[in-house]
């Protein structure tokens, strides 16, 4: 192991080393990215399979990658923004010739033959992939224990779940085997995990970060995002992934946010919602550090605001009916056919129903019938169109609540992290887990977990920042503010 | 268009006939209409694809802008509403439908109440004209013949999958084979005119399902059937006959017609059943969240509509007033379909003679496309030759021939070369008289007013002037000395 | 349980999604989407009549790309991991008729 403790760089509060850092140090030749490299190796090689936050580790690609960036310093060529930073992949962005395999058995032994459009524009600027992590079952969990291949372990204390379903993506930065990840929310499956495992987590505007390559769970809810230690590396992840993709239809013709400048303003005159019809579920300690996060920032200049979502109760119904209705069609293309698994049959319809008995697991199939149940003649009125209105509904409330706040605070996980089986018996109850942050991807917009402080046996507790569409630069301020009083 | 009795449909008296057609027409664009692999036809299997096309996880759906301004022509060349629309999946499990689910349009198509018309201004409703991807092809081995029941297994070829298509579908307007047939045909004339598709049946670039019922006349409309496998205009004239005299047959026998899907064997001429309505899937439709809606705005539609070419319609209607046929005639329709009207046009311009025109461009021209190498000068001199009566039609006939193959040439020339000349009248009369002298039988036949028997009579005219009497001179003379 | 959908619904609802589930798992599933239908219900009592349903999240129009080719994938990638290939094309059992 390179002994890199002489380097002059900012320390996370893991004392990991941080983006920022990495990239400016291999930049200016202070480091090079194949001793970062080996130094995350060298945690992997320690804790993983403890903690198995990856599907893979690209060990090999991975030191092919670093070696490339090191020639490009040496040469005097620009190594970009994210030059050397080791970054792990959630296992359901494809990356071409790599298993690409969404945790489940259905996708085993695919290789995808190309790129998602996120993955193109970290390796573009020099980042180095040194895995693909796991999670739940094509990203329909919050512990990741949904996992065809076994669940993640949170590293801050591994008899406990690293929430999900960016579990995988979680537990690496935060065990210290890459610098940042990428995982994806349709509910909260980064902001929960981010705020479980104590780091930032970000969901983006809907369409602000291209979808291209990103394995669909709910078409009109997935958004990519970052897992970093800082506020400032989830800024640069941001700005890197994000901006107009013409490959998706639903991409923002917007070019990607300036979010890194903005750290700095602090939030003198911004105006904080607090949600004075909070729904009920959240534990007394998480409340407690929420209080705690509105008095810093009122302290620093912010002005709160009570707010009501008279709506918000309703979210969980409309978004356990439309996602798992989205989901339903967007998982029936694993038919055996083209690629994955396949169960032989002697006709074309046992074959399909093999196949897709065999390959997903418990929670995928349970989703894909209450979809196809929604979407059915006879109950989509009732249920999937019904849902589309409440969706509406929700998304009216929060017009009329950012137009007296600019940002809303509320808690990321109701509780911190839990027990391994704790939920895994009562479907509703790990649906429950998601209260706080579904609601978001409801309405498209931004909002990110910053972590602030521990509550119930030392565990970390995240606080939500949320924002309106394209809302990101005020929602980073907050953040930055909060990270400096946590 | 219910109640008259009076069409003839060939059922038995007291039967009407009720058609609907759903066409689909794949679209003449360079790639597909969510992705950008090529929609070229014949291409050895699987070589057109990419990740939306094989459905493969992450892919996402991009608008072809082309196909979209093609579905719009089609549309407004049918009369019908452009109009802001959403996309939709249909979810059912196919092999060669690669997502399983189908991107179409549902509750908002594009191209909205239009109408087609037919022959003796029969008018037929357009309810929609939409966009919707093709699937791709499966090819059936094992069993009997390649069919589909009883097959080993099958091998997929997913060229295909993601053509753009449109599917045009009619009210319940067609009450006979016959109109059908004729929608079809000027359907695929104005599909080829604007550009929107090469609509070639036989490839199955357009291919036609039929919803038939019965009732008798005055009483409500009947259970339907769809028929499938319609490969050309003359089977889906075929495949109507067959279903409607079969639903008639249970009718009368107190039977009742079950609602289903039926496919149409060439081979055999029947129909049989492929599915019921019982065992069809439930499609699940919902709007298609990787898609955004489609509205094209009033200049757009406009830009569109101003750059439609003339129809088939309005160019057989100029082709009639230009050389005074009829409109519904073979001729205008036969020259407008080969796209050889505007070169009719061109001939007449230069001087020819329209009529003569219209008659040696519809006879002659079978394989010269829309832009005959022919120079239309040339053309225009020749039937100045025979409205002069310098040439029969018998001996242009020839010269046209040599024209054509040599790609053109100066008639006159061309003509004294061979030695023809028209006879004058009165050298004619000379020969008739003799035929009338040598057939008296003949000649017996035609005055008790047997037209046929004419035909032995000018046959000997010709014989006898070695080919240089013009027919219509002969019969001419003939009716004359007849007295009739 | 409030039998707000049946064995025989989750049973035609797996058949329709083409899973085959056992009889157990049928059991299961029919208790445990029974109980998230009941919860679910809360949203009955809403007055939804004038409320427009919200499909996608942020409201773009006409977005169209132009009709140029683009590389194709190569066929050989594509069909090395494909579960059963032959002759250039993907192979499957035969339909039995639906759909043709």
């Amino acid at each position: 192991m390179v002994d890199s403790a002489f380097l002059h760089r900012v320390v996370s509060m893991n004392d990991f080393p941080t983006v920022a850092s990495i990239a400016a140090d291999v930049a200016a030749g202070r480091v090079s990215a194949r001793a970062i490299l080996e130094e995350h190796l060298t945690r992997i090689d320690s804790r993983e399979s403890e903690v198995h936050a990856f599907n893979l580790v690209m060990r090999d690609r991975a030191l092919q990658a670093a070696n490339e960036i090191d020639d490009r310093v040496k040469r005097g060529d620009n190594p970009g923004r994210l030059a050397g930073v080791p970054i792990a992949l959630k296992d359901n962005m494809c990356t071409r010739g790599i298993d690409t395999t969404c945790s489940s058995r259905i996708l085993e032994g695919w290789k995808p033959p190309y790129d998602a459009t996120a993955v193109k524009k970290l390796a573009a600027e020099g980042a180095v992939f040194i895995g693909k992590t796991n999670l739940d079952e094509f990203a329909m969990g919050s512990s990741t224990e949904n996992s065809a291949f076994g669940p993640t372990r949170n590293p801050l204390d591994t008899s406990r779940v690293p929430g999900g379903s960016s579990g995988g993506s979680a537990a690496a930065v935060a065990a210290g085997f890459a610098a940042g990840s990428l995982g994806s929310d349709t509910g909260g499956s980064i902001r929960q995990p981010a705020a479980l495992c104590g780091l930032v987590g970000v969901k983006p505007t809907y369409g602000l970060v291209s979808r291209y390559g990103l394995v669909a769970f709910a078409s009109s809810l997935d958004q990519i995002g970052p897992f970093t230690h800082t506020v400032e590396d989830a800024a640069i992840l941001t700005e890197v992934i994000a901006g107009h993709d013409p490959m998706d239809s639903t991409s923002i013709p917007q070019p990607a946010p300036a979010l890194v400048g903005v750290l700095g303003a602090g939030v003198k005159g911004l105006r904080i919602g607090r949600v004075a019809d909070l729904p009920k579920g959240a534990d007394p300690d998480v409340l407690a550090r929420l209080d705690v996060a509105f008095d810093e920032l009122a302290k620093a200049g912010a002005t709160i605001v009570d707010v009501t979502l008279p709506s918000l109760s309703f979210a969980l119904t409309a978004y356990y009916l439309i996602a798992p209705a989205e989901a339903s069609s967007n998982l029936a293309r694993y038919d055996g056919v083209r690629y994955g698994k396949r169960v032989a049959a002697g006709d074309i319809n046992t074959m399909y129903a093999d196949t897709r008995e065999a390959g997903f697991g418990d929670e995928v199939k349970r989703r894909i019938m209450l979809g196809t149940y929604a979407l059915s003649a006879g109950y989509y009125d009732a249920y999937y169109g019904k849902a589309l209105k409440v969706r509406r509904l929700i998304a009216d409330d929060f017009a009329r609540a950012y137009a007296a706040a600019d940002v809303i605070l509320t808690p990321t996980s109701p509780s911190v992290a839990f027990r391994f089986g704790s939920k895994t018996d009562d479907p509703l109850a790990m649906y429950l887990c998601d209260i706080f942050t579904i609601p978001t991807n409801l309405a498209g917009h931004p909002a990110m977990s910053v972590p602030f402080g521990t509550g119930q046996d030392g565990m970390p507790v995240g606080v939500q920042v949320l924002a309106p569409t394209l809302g990101e630069s005020t929602m980073f301020r907050v953040a930055a503010e909060l990270e400096r009083a946590a | 268009m219910s109640g008259t009795g009076k069409i003839e449909n060939g059922l038995p008296d007291g039967w009407e006939l009720i058609v609907g057609l759903e066409v689909h027409v794949e679209l003449a664009t360079k790639t597909k209409l969510f992705s950008a692999s090529p929609n070229r036809f014949g291409d050895e299997p699987n070589t057109n694809i990419d990740p939306v096309t094989l459905g493969l996880p992450g892919a996402l759906p991009v608008l072809n802008e082309h196909a979209v301004e093609l579905a719009m022509r089609i549309g407004l060349a049918l009369n019908c509403s452009v109009q802001p629309c959403t996309f939709h999946r249909k979810n059912y499990f196919y092999p060669d439908l690669p997502k399983a689910y189908q991107i179409s349009q549902y509750d908002q198509p594009l191209n909205v109440d239009g109408y087609l018309m037919l022959p003796g201004n029969v008018r037929v409703e357009v309810e929609r004209a939409h966009l919707e991807e093709d699937t791709g092809k499966s090819t059936h081995f094992g069993g009997a013949g390649g069919r589909i029941h009883g097959s080993e297994y099958s091998l997929i070829d997913f060229n295909r999958a993601g053509v753009p298509l449109v599917e045009i579908v009619s009210r319940p307007d067609i009450r006979t084979a016959e109109q059908a047939k004729q929608y079809v045909s000027e359907l695929r004339s104005i599909l080829v005119a604007i550009g929107a598709s090469d609509a070639k049946m036989e490839e199955g670039s357009m291919r036609c399902d039929a919803n038939v019922s019965v009732r008798r006349f005055g009483e409500p409309l009947g259970t339907r059937c769809e028929i499938k496998n319609v490969n050309s205009v003359r089977s889906l004239g075929r495949a109507i006959e067959y279903e409607a005299r079969r639903q008639v047959d249970i009718l009368d026998t107190g039977g009742s017609i079950r609602q289903e899907t039926r496919h149409w064997d060439d081979a055999e001429g029947r129909t049989h059943t492929l599915r019921t309505k019982e065992d069809a899937d439930d499609y699940r439709y919902f709007l298609e969240p990787d898609l955004v809606p489609l509205a094209p705005d009033a200049a757009w539609v406009e830009r569109v509509r101003t750059a439609l070419p003339p129809l088939p319609a309005a160019r057989r209607a100029a082709l009639a007033s230009l050389t005074g046929a009829d409109v519904e005639g073979e001729a205008v329709s036969v020259v407008v379909e080969r796209g050889q009207d505007t070169y009719v046009k061109a001939v007449v311009d230069a001087g020819g003679d329209a009529a003569r025109a219209l008659v040696w461009v519809q006879q002659s021209f079978a394989d010269e496309g829309d832009s005959p190498r022919l120079p239309a000068s040339d053309l225009a001199a020749l039937t100045q030759m025979e409205r002069a009566n310098k040439i029969t039609a018998t001996q242009a006939k020839t010269v046209l021939g040599d024209m054509l193959a040599a790609g053109g040439g100066d008639p006159a020339r061309i003509a004294a070369s061979k030695g023809f000349e028209a006879l004058d009248t009165t050298s004619i009369a000379v020969f008739v008289d003799e035929a009338i002298a040598a057939q008296p039988d003949a000649w017996a036949k035609y005055c008790a007013g047997e037209e046929k028997a004419a035909g032995a009579l000018v046959g000997a005219v010709m014989k006898a002037s070695k080919g240089k009497a013009d027919g219509k001179v002969v019969t001419a003379l003939l009716q004359e000395r007849r007295g009739s | 349980m409030s039998q707000r959908l049946t064995a025989a619904d989750v049973a035609k609802v797996a058949r329709l999604a083409r899973l085959n589930v056992s009889p157990e798992e049928v059991e299961r599933y029919t208790r445990q989407l029974d109980g998230m239908l009941d919860h679910f219900a809360d949203i009955d009592n809403l007055d939804l009549a004038n409320v427009e349903p919200m499909t996608q999240p942020y409201p773009l129009v006409n977005v169209l790309r132009a009709d140029v080719e683009q590389p194709c994938l190569d066929r050989d990638e594509v069909l090395a991991v494909a579960p059963a290939a032959e002759d250039g094309r993907f192979r499957v059992p035969p339909s039995g008729g639906l759909h043709e």
